[in-house]
């Protein structure tokens, strides 16, 4: 099925004349850049997931927070959709732009307004990137704990539109964890404070319903974050197993032994050659499986905790444990798994990564399914782990060049998310819907529950001019997509025209 | 699930539930959504017909290797977290029980947390998942019982603190903490300035605190983390022992800073790194200076001008031996901003447009 933006089972937007929008927006906005001829457009056309590509009709970018409001205000006005795009890194299509839209790219946006250690809080425009505020915080003792493997290049407003997460999720949280404020514009052209830097704010929980929203609901225009204390001190031990099931239960038992790891992460054999080949990171290439146990905190703890994991790996089959004797090492071992995706990149002319998460007890089984997907399709899958929280990254390897294989690979990726939510997980931990998942949120929730989220949209957005056809399908897709819940042979909704 | 975590009294009634929301919207009458009925003091009084949750109970799955625990919003608290310590877990929000019929539901509608709060994370923070019965009656699914899901609005951390105004919990899955390994707690005498000025440098450093509060004229510290570092800091800090109990007494406001007052009891939520706020009253420092207990004859405009001049907000519980917003205070909650309460309706517009749950509760009009 098609994936870009189709009238007829994502709803329709009203035409528009691209010239007449031009003269209207630069118009009201004199000083704004505005980008609209072809070759102008075409840096813009995809996101992080390039596989798919739109022409937007018209590109802005806004220096000032007085032209983001006029143009949402004239895009509401004149009924014209708005995209808002970030830096661009998002993998799932989120900011996929739209031939009938206008694209908002906040990358102007880009300086960090204060960085306060008494309160521990940084405020920033949402184009600074991930690591920038960890490096301004960094001579406080300081930093910002959520580290997506992007944070190189990716932006926080873009985090906290995907609530993005990282290595270190499991005690440090996502995004959401880790915002205290922001400011938003919505498409009324209305500004909105949402949260505080209290710990909580009056009234119902926006900053929450915000953060995850993927530009849905508003346009981020500042974050205040939060900034912890750096760890005295973290060490890092490698294990090297030669089962991938022995892996995925020592992991359980690494939390059952009362051990919150700051990064606990899995890779397969497949990922592991991938990664050595392309950083040098020490890792075993004839393991069948690797993990990463990252723990840090107090010098004194982070010893024990060390014993104690090693204890664990032993009993649980390990048949190498390396602990990274300094920092260099320390680095090396983490630069194979945040390079694992540009690695497995250099192994294959294209690569599709999924971002299913389980309940790690259902590890084992979910890998067998994909080894079977594997083997039926004939493309390969390596597989990476967010392995602490469940959090699933299969890589699917293809050539796009080959008749039919990006559809193959699409395909094996869909079922691969079915088995993820069979398992009782979801379709995605932290990469968003976007467009790329928007079909397989029909598989994750009932008619029912996605009418609710259509209910909370019009209350923010009533003409469905944010973002629309992203990260919640319509019913419409549903039906059409087949993998809506039947229940007694019983449509949902049979009132609705089937397309 | 293992049948260790099942007890006699577990009982689904969603249906029964449903049934009564389905007849309350058609019917346009509004329910006053009750569990153990020990947190109606926290908000405005709600006008409507009692809809039990008592009997919606149990613990439905619990995984500890997980760290995951699903539980029906009739549970008592009391029960959910005997069941997590006899595994060597806990809740990490630290959820404040206001009698032995404190329940779950409770907790995820007022969204109250303990003194732990700013270390460890709030109701909302450790919420992955809700079952949530509309007002059709049909019990909807949001999040789950996995870490990571960013598959859809979340709707579960917006029923956090939502009181209820906008649909039923009827069960919540949560991520739950193993206990720390080591716990200490020890009281400084120290004049108020320096216990603040000491909190904010502590802030900086990784040291294991996981409580701070201030009163009585003595700083009042809980360590906790792994034996050597809590035996290392215990050293370094020096102090006398606290009592057994003292965090729970706080948590649950029952130390006697909380009884026997007729003034209002305030609580004042601040950004880290606050001074003193010259108010009139008597005040106990919690979540080190975050939060803040003021007890107080002050007019509610004062109150909260100070705290919004901070960027916080101020929220009254009323007499502290009469609870229930008393006396001359018309909103227990903080006004919202004109354009966030426009939204506020909105979105009970959208979920509730009979306004049949909870109406009121937080403000006049959701």
């Amino acid at each position: 099925m098609n994936i870009l933006y189709d009238e007829h089972l994502d709803g329709a937007i009203a035409p528009h004349d691209k010239a007449d929008v031009l003269a209207d927006l630069s118009r009201a906005i004199p000083d704004l850049t505005l980008l609209h001829h072809e070759e102008d457009l075409r840096p813009f056309e995809c996101d992080g997931l390039s596989v798919y590509q739109v022409l937007p009709m018209l590109v802005a970018l806004p220096e000032t927070l007085d032209q983001v409001e006029t143009l949402l205000r004239r895009c509401h006005a004149l009924g014209v959709p708005v995209v808002t795009r970030g830096a661009g890194t998002g993998l799932s299509g989120g900011a996929l732009p739209l031939e009938q839209g206008v694209l908002l790219v906040m990358s102007r946006f880009k300086r960090i307004l204060e960085v306060d250690p008494e309160a521990r809080v940084a405020r920033v425009q949402p184009g600074v990137r991930n690591l920038a505020i960890s490096e301004a915080a960094a001579p406080h003792g300081l930093y910002y704990a959520p580290d997506p493997s992007s944070q190189i290049a990716c932006s926080i407003g873009g985090n906290v539109a995907e609530n993005a997460g990282g290595v270190h999720c499991l005690k440090y949280g996502l995004t959401v964890h880790n915002v205290l404020k922001i400011e938003v514009i919505t498409i009324e052209g209305e500004r909105m404070t949402l949260g505080a830097e209290a710990f909580d704010a009056p009234g119902f929980d926006l900053l929450a319903l915000f953060t995850g929203s993927e530009g849905m609901l508003g346009v981020i225009t500042e974050i205040t974050v939060k900034l912890l204390p750096k760890p005295e001190t973290a060490k890092v031990l490698m294990a090297s197993f030669d089962d991938v099931e022995k892996a995925g239960r020592a992991v359980g038992e690494i939390i059952a032994a009362g051990i919150i790891p700051g990064g606990l992460e899995m890779m397969d054999k497949l990922a592991i050659r991938a990664a050595e080949d392309f950083v040098k990171a020490g890792y075993p290439v004839e393991a069948e499986a690797i993990l990463l146990c990252e723990l840090d905190g107090v010098e004194a703890d982070v010893a024990d905790d060390c014993e104690t994991v090693r204890r664990v790996l032993e009993t649980a089959g390990a048949t190498d444990i390396q602990q990274a004797r300094d920092e260099a090492e320390r680095a090396r071992f983490w630069a194979g798994r945040k390079n694992a995706f540009p690695a497995v990149g250099r192994m294959s002319p294209d690569y599709y990564c999924m971002d299913g998460t389980i309940p790690r007890r259902a590890l084992p089984s979910v890998l067998k399914g994909i080894a079977r997907l594997s083997e039926e399709s004939g493309l390969r899958v390596a597989n990476v782990f967010h392995a602490g929280d469940g959090n699933m990254h299969p890589l699917i390897l293809f050539d796009a060049n080959q008749p039919g294989e990006l559809e193959l690979a699409e395909e094996v990726g869909g079922k691969i998310l079915e088995l993820c939510v069979e398992a009782g997980g979801s379709i995605t931990g932290e990469h968003g819907v976007g467009r790329e998942k928007i079909n397989q949120m029909c598989a994750q929730f009932q008619p029912d529950e996605i009418t609710a989220f259509h209910a909370v949209k019009a209350a923010f957005d009533e003409h469905r001019l944010l973002n629309p056809g992203k990260n919640i399908p319509t019913l419409q897709r549903c039906a059409e997509f087949g993998a809506m819940h039947v229940h007694n042979n019983e449509l949902p909704h049979p009132e609705l025209p089937r397309f | 699930m293992s049948e260790q975590y099942t007890s006699p009294r577990d009982q689904d009634a969603s249906a029964e539930l449903g049934e009564q929301i389905r007849q309350a919207d058609a019917a346009g009458s509004p329910l006053r959504i009750v569990g153990g009925d020990t947190r109606s003091f926290y908000g405005r009084t709600v006008e409507g017909t009692p809809l039990s949750l008592a009997n919606h109970r149990g613990i439905t799955h619990y995984d500890p290797v997980e760290l995951i625990v699903s539980v029906r919003a009739g549970t008592p608290l009391e029960e959910l977290e005997a069941a997590l310590d006899a595994e060597g877990q806990m809740l990490g929000c630290e959820p404040p029980r206001f009698g032995e019929t404190s329940t779950v539901g409770g907790m995820v509608a007022t969204g109250l947390s303990g003194p732990r709060r700013p270390w460890s994370g709030a109701v909302r923070d450790f919420v992955l998942g809700t079952r949530v019965i509309d007002r059709a009656g049909r019990e909807l699914r949001f999040g789950g019982e996995v870490m990571k899901n960013v598959a859809g609005y979340d709707l579960s951390r917006l029923m956090v603190g939502a009181q209820g105004t906008l649909g039923v919990v009827s069960e919540v899955s949560m991520k739950v903490l193993p206990k720390p390994a080591a716990s200490a707690s020890l009281h400084l005498d120290m004049p108020l300035e320096k216990a603040l000025d000491r909190l904010t440098e502590w802030g900086r450093q990784p040291l294991p605190i996981t409580a701070a509060a201030y009163l009585e004229g003595a700083l009042h510290l809980r360590l906790e983390g792994g034996a050597s570092s809590v035996a290392a800091t215990r050293e370094r800090l020096g102090g006398d022992e606290l009592k057994d109990g003292f965090w729970q007494a706080l948590r649950d406001l029952r130390l006697p800073f909380f009884a026997g007052d007729a003034r209002p009891l305030w609580r004042l939520s601040l950004p880290n790194h606050t001074p003193p706020l010259s108010l009139a009253g008597d005040t106990l420092f919690d979540w080190a200076g975050a939060q803040r207990w003021l007890k107080s004859d002050a007019d509610a405009e004062e109150i909260r001008a100070a705290a919004s001049s901070y960027g916080g907000h101020a929220t009254c519980l009323g007499a502290s031996d009469a609870r229930g917003c008393p006396q001359g205070v018309a909103e227990p909650f903080t006004p919202l901003a004109p354009v966030i309460a426009k939204y506020h309706r909105r979105l009970k517009a959208e979920l509730d447009p009979n306004g049949i749950f909870n109406p009121g509760r937080l403000y006049g009009d959701c």
